[in-house]
């Protein structure tokens, strides 16, 4: 009765398009609607991802063969990248260009679009029950500052010297005497992916604070839309300084100032070639830029995380059928990291030679932070306590995985956060195992949660069950091929962003050398190559499922095909111009699954009791 | 259906949508000139013995500017109230000023500029160091280059920028500096001007100053929207027309704030 | 502050003019200081910034209504503050921490 009159609505919204609906350009491309918006995001978001990954697997292979021609795709690198791709071979510094703008590209360009605003935008204004977000005309020109940063980054692959060198965290002075037009590109783009991040912020901000539904008290929203705000706060408050440093190194780089370059640096390279030169400006802090970069490095991480959370509580407390365990302790843990994330920046910088106060400082705030970490991470396990676990969907199994894989992430940055251990890690793979377990089987295991979850509110048909099930099992298997021989190879003393993967260091190279890398932790170079192809493979299941479920996957059965309570599920499939048929009363907290004497084992936010 | 709160305020926070915009917006701005402020202490206290210059600038024309600024400021909030008392024609006049003193800030602002890109300091082979603006350049009948500098000042190279003021005082007292300066290509080891590459003083100057003056004209440029082709609003939807006016004006007491700490730290200390 | 009553009006506009005087006087005053030699380097720095600091305390207080405003724009500038306190005095901190501080 109900599917049918929803099918009556969608209709007549769907006629009422084409008789003075605005045309294609106005509707997809110029739209001012967040849920457009956010699927332009998702999209976009969606191909960096997947371009950053292809660097990876270059640099995969580089690091297990190094100076050897890249197969099947060497001709066609050489063809796009020219001399630095001679004979297909990855060049050391085409080895550093990936590397930066692998990490740049993941980080500004992939994740923090995909997970911040493009689950953000589609989401938050249906959770909270609004009809759009606050200002919708900013909201396009944040896509659109975005979509151009991303296209500066890609063209700097393609100019004389190629794309950035320096690593994604660009430190001056090297980034700003490598002969490379690149680094401009890329801090171009940066400011431009800045502007983006703050207009989003903003509007982020501005929409919870000021559209809520009537009833849709504070401590109603759900945990998501809680997390996506601490987030927007964190860019809109860390992201600036990233823009300062940028400003300066860009003034550096065009005008020949020295704000990052220190007196008497004798360079070698580039424009400011003589020691000379160096000296007669001068005065600049090279630690300067890293303070001001990590300012927004660290606060950057929470953003790459939180939101991921936040899926992943959404989707476990509905799976669960429970509600989600200790909400408020929820709440204001997620507040406790947002604030603390602000200062605990330069445990970065152990290895700059900063004083033991400061050290010690940045230490304890450090340690403090991992303890609302592990709160938010107990309430979710807890959640799934005596709960009535639909447990075999895709949806809940990244879920599920993402509890454990960022609890290795979480746990192994502990011995980073202590000075004296870091001075022995610092720039090793064990750094990168580290972040990466909580970025890619972290982050990137929510946000796949998050993509099945909502595809049947987005598109009204499920995604197929089956190929989502070998995706999981795929990918949290070569996830970890990859990504856990580094934790070994790292604490052997295999360096970063070595385009030899450490080769240069190996004993079997330097036999009588102190330190020398055995061949166990090379070969392991062989294995992490061989476990982000078949990663690849285990993608195309999803690639295919997602495109192919939008006309032959099964059709929900309702608008609110997994039972859920939130706002966003009592919405017409898809959701309209406008959200909801009619303006929604908040009547409960976001949660009540399995409510002793309810009819069904879920009472939608808005249903009287 | 319509977005909400966008004239009338909310109830529980008291506010319309867009002023929570312009203060989550400033609230940005803050972290953005604060990070330049930071990093302008970190630099000074970190600047090697003797670099770090001070009174280059030119302050009655940086008094000016300030004063300029802050009656702009004023005028913006006397617009704001005038058009809350529904007198559009007094509104109009004071934005007018407003609009007048950010044009009057800007040429201002460039003339400075223009002044220091042509204010040549060279090192002599001598080791002697001299400054001055740049009067003349040319070639003399050997075919020698040469070139004048008006207002010299000259003090040894070694002893840096930093000393600079001293020398200022004395050659002032011995009339030395009303003496216009020719010096040979023969004798100049190097030479530049006072652009941001001088030194990490102008480096600092010129970037946060730039920065600034964007957002003068930005500010600018939305306050003569609002006043010109924006005003039709005035008559569908008033009230939303003066939200329009405050907000921008909280733009324009921002960038006025911002000067206000500028202004001592580049010119006076 | 959001008074649209035309008594209250006009209340603000006198106060509007008062802090426009306070702020061409705080100007002239910080301008004065400068040209008088005061003992020690730091005492100048702190005099400048006192006096600009409660220029600025005029603007944001009165010309942006921060003295009467709702309770979240205090929360949100608040915040703001705080973490750029942070950032500038931990900063300082480190530098003044590091050994080798020419860096």
């Amino acid at each position: 009765m109900e599917a049918t009159q929803t099918q009556a609505q969608r209709q007549s919204v769907h006629e009422t398009h084409h008789e003075q609906g605005p045309g294609f350009l106005r509707q997809y491309i110029f739209s001012t609607d967040h849920k457009i918006i956010g699927l332009q995001y998702a999209v976009t978001a969606l191909c960096f991802l997947l371009i950053g990954f292809f660097l990876m697997c270059l640099m995969s292979w580089s690091k297990a063969y190094d100076m050897a021609a890249v197969p099947v795709l060497g001709p066609l690198l050489e063809t796009l990248l020219g001399n630095a791709a001679a004979e297909g071979k990855i060049s050391p510094d085409l080895y550093n260009s990936f590397g930066a703008m692998h990490g740049t590209i993941m980080v500004f360009l992939a994740i923090v679009p995909m997970v911040f605003a493009a689950f953000g935008n589609y989401i938050v204004p249906l959770q909270i029950g609004a009809v759009d977000m606050a200002f919708p005309r900013i909201n396009m020109a944040s896509y659109q500052f975005y979509f151009l940063g991303g296209v500066v980054m890609l063209t700097s692959f393609f100019i004389p010297n190629g794309a950035a060198q320096a690593g994604w965290t660009s430190y001056s002075p090297l980034a700003t005497v490598i002969e490379t037009d690149g680094q401009t590109f890329w801090l171009i783009g940066m400011v431009l992916l800045i502007t983006s991040s703050l207009l989003g912020a903003v509007n982020f901000i501005a929409t919870i604070i000021q559209l809520r539904a009537p009833g849709m008290t504070w401590m109603r929203m759900p945990w998501f839309v809680w997390v996506q705000f601490v987030t927007a706060f964190l860019l809109l408050l860390a992201f600036p300084p990233l823009e300062v440093a940028a400003l300066m190194q860009l003034m550096d780089k065009l005008v020949g100032t020295s704000f990052f370059l220190p007196t008497g640096m004798a360079l070698t390279s580039g424009e400011f070639a003589t020691a000379e030169s160096a000296a007669a400006s001068g005065g600049g802090s090279a630690l300067l830029y890293q303070h001001l970069f990590w300012f927004l490095g660290h606060p950057e991480v929470y953003v790459l995380i939180l939101p991921a959370m936040g899926i992943v509580a959404e989707v476990i407390s509905n799976h669960a059928r429970r509600p989600l365990w200790g909400y408020r302790t929820l709440v204001y843990s997620v507040l406790a990291v947002g604030f603390l994330s602000f200062i605990v920046w330069a445990h970065h910088m152990y290895l700059t030679g900063m004083g033991t106060f400061i050290s010690a400082f940045f230490q304890t705030t450090t340690i403090i932070i991992s303890i609302p970490s592990v709160v938010i991470l107990t309430c979710l396990f807890i959640t799934l306590w005596g709960g009535s676990i639909r447990i075999n969907t895709p949806p809940m199994l990244f879920a599920l995985a993402f509890l454990p894989m960022f609890g290795i992430g979480g746990l192994t940055g502990l011995p980073l956060a202590f000075n004296f251990a870091d001075l022995h890690l610092h720039d090793t793979y064990y750094v990168i195992a580290h972040f990466h377990y909580v970025v890619a089987p972290g982050t990137i295991f929510g946000l796949m949660a998050g993509i099945y979850f909502w595809y049947p509110k987005v598109t009204g048909r499920l995604m197929n069950d089956y190929w989502g099930k070998v995706h999981f099992w795929a990918s949290l298997l070569f996830m970890n091929i990859v990504f856990m021989p580094m934790f070994y190879q790292g604490m052997k003393g295999m360096i970063r962003r070595q385009h030899d993967g450490g080769a240069g260091y190996s004993s079997a190279r330097n036999p009588d050398g102190i330190g020398g890398l055995d061949d166990t932790v090379m070969e392991f170079n062989t294995v992490i190559l061989m476990g982000a192809l078949m990663l690849g493979l285990a993608q195309i299941p999803f690639i295919l499922n997602f495109f192919l479920s939008l006309k032959y996957g099964e059709k929900a059965a309702s608008d609110n095909p997994w039972r859920a309570t939130t706002l966003d599920w009592q919405t017409p499939t898809p959701p309209p111009h406008g959200n909801f048929r009619q303006p929604p009363e908040v009547v409960r907290g976001p949660y009540d699954y399995s409510l002793p004497g309810a009819k069904e084992d879920f009472v939608p936010q808005n249903q009287p009791a | 259906m319509e977005i909400p709160y966008v004239t009338q305020p909310r109830r529980d926070t008291g506010l319309y949508n867009a002023k929570v915009g312009i203060w989550l917006f400033l609230a940005s701005e803050v972290m953005l000139f604060g990070g330049l402020f930071a990093s302008y202490i970190m630099l000074r206290v970190g600047a090697p013995e003797g670099t770090w210059p001070t009174d280059l600038l030119d302050v009655p024309i940086g008094t000016i500017n300030t004063v300029v600024l802050i009656l702009s400021s004023v005028t913006v909030v006397l617009a704001w109230s005038a058009l809350k008392l529904k007198n559009f024609k007094q509104y109009r006049r004071f934005q007018a000023v407003t609009i007048l003193c950010a044009v009057t800030f800007i040429v201002i602002k460039s003339f400075e500029y223009r002044e220091k890109f042509t204010h040549y300091d060279v090192v002599l082979v001598t080791g002697e160091r001299v400054d001055g603006h740049l009067k003349e350049r040319g070639e003399d009948e050997q075919g020698e280059e040469y070139l004048v500098l008006s207002h010299p000042v000259s003090y040894p190279a070694v002893n840096g920028i930093a000393y600079r003021p001293e020398a200022v005082r004395e050659q002032k007292k011995s009339g030395q500096i009303d003496a216009d300066r020719r010096i040979a290509q023969s004798e100049v080891k190097s030479i530049k001007n006072w652009s941001p590459a001088a030194n990490t003083y102008f480096a600092i100057y010129f970037t946060m100053t730039a920065l600034h003056a964007l957002h003068v004209i930005a500010g600018a440029l939305v306050i003569a929207w609002i006043w010109g082709p924006g005003a039709s609003l005035w008559k569908t939807d008033p009230e939303r027309y003066i939200n329009r006016v405050e907000v921008s004006g909280l733009f324009w007491h921002f960038v006025d704030l911002v000067w206000i700490f500028l202004f001592p730290v580049l010119y006076l200390l | 502050m959001s008074g649209h009553s035309p008594e209250e009006v006009q209340l603000e506009k006198k106060r509007y003019l008062t802090v426009f005087y306070i702020l061409l006087v705080g100007t002239v005053v910080t301008v004065a200081a400068y040209f008088v030699e005061l003992p020690w380097q730091a005492l100048t720095v702190l005099v400048a910034l006192i006096i600009a600091s409660v220029k600025g305390f005029f603007v944001a207080g009165y010309f942006m209504h921060l003295m009467d405003e709702k309770k979240l724009i205090y929360v949100v500038m608040g915040f703001t503050f705080f973490f750029f306190l942070g950032l500038l005095l931990l900063t300082i901190w480190a530098w003044a921490d590091t050994p080798i501080s020419s860096w």
